[in-house]
């Protein structure tokens, strides 16, 4: 524990990366392809036409609940807790959509592939939505919904 | 039906380092973002783990001439930084703090929480789907046309 964080699990976090990251390396070397998921799920559910093999990207998609879920049966409770209204979720939801796929990539495929590759559209997209991120949440607090 | 068992391998283990790294919580993810509240850097000590992993392996990727369950490669080759890139980053990056969710850990929390995720999954494909037949900004380069 970080006395000035307490809230901060570095060990639980870089653990859970080397998981995400090893993921990641089983779909480059295994399929040859970026595990990114705003790609995939756009891909799964049709709303993309190009991309990874439907097959590949329902298994990836449907991998995700199936580990969060082995996660809470093996090693217990996954606590997660959610904003209290439902117009953040539909807000920032209908965002990430638009923008992950305008932005050709989210915080998968840009931040954990691209960042690790020196990706110059990645480096600047991670770079961009991070900036954006702490600009937004920064507002939120200064204007009190926080 | 072996490619499609190694994307369910991927994906469940890309779920359970989700799940692990306390990055499925909305709340965890948000206070990463906010500076001035009280500061979580979880979030970079995941993106830290995540990158070991994926450095060995694009070593190995470029001593390969085909990955080994596949017949190519097909990753994204453009290197132009061009404005559906950076708007669409900054969108992103708005949803994600105003949210705390991006899509994994949003797919991922279908197990965990999932009447709580809902509105944002539905709302995340929508958006998807908007973009699709309201693009905003072309993503096509621009044809020279005749002078």
């Amino acid at each position: 524990m970080i006395a000035a964080v307490p809230n901060a699990m570095p060990v639980e976090g870089f653990m859970g990366g080397l998981l995400i990251g090893l993921a990641a390396a089983i779909m480059l070397l295994g399929l040859g392809r970026i595990a990114g998921v705003s790609g995939m799920a756009a891909r799964a559910t049709g709303i993309a036409d190009s991309g990874a093999p439907r097959n590949v990207a329902i298994a990836f998609v449907v991998g995700l609940p199936l580990g969060a879920l082995l996660i809470a049966q093996t090693v217990g409770a996954v606590n997660v807790s959610f904003p209290a209204s439902i117009w953040p979720l539909i807000i920032g939801g209908l965002l990430v959509g638009y923008g992950t796929r305008l932005g050709s990539g989210c915080t998968s495929g840009h931040g954990v592939c691209g960042l690790s590759r020196l990706s110059p559209r990645s480096v600047v997209a991670t770079g961009m939505f991070m900036a954006s991120g702490f600009v937004t949440v920064g507002l939120l607090r200064a204007g009190g919904w926080l | 039906m072996t490619r499609a068992l190694i994307a369910l391998l991927s994906g469940t283990l890309f779920g359970a380092g989700l799940a692990y790294s306390g990055m499925s919580d909305p709340a965890r993810v948000q206070a990463f973002l906010d500076l001035f509240g009280q500061w979580d850097p979880t979030l970079a000590f995941v993106m830290g783990g995540a990158m070991l992993p994926m450095a060995v392996a694009w070593v190995i990727k470029s001593r390969l001439s085909a990955p080994l369950a596949a017949p190519t490669f097909d990753l994204p080759g453009t290197t132009k930084l061009d404005r559906p890139l950076a708007f669409g980053a900054i969108l992103f990056g708005m949803g994600w703090g105003i949210a705390g969710l991006c899509p994994g850990p949003a797919l991922a929390d279908l197990a965990i929480a999932p009447g709580d995720v809902a509105p944002f999954v539905v709302a995340m494909f929508v958006g998807m789907a908007a973009q699709r037949f309201i693009p905003f900004i072309s993503q096509k380069p621009k044809q020279a046309g005749p002078k």
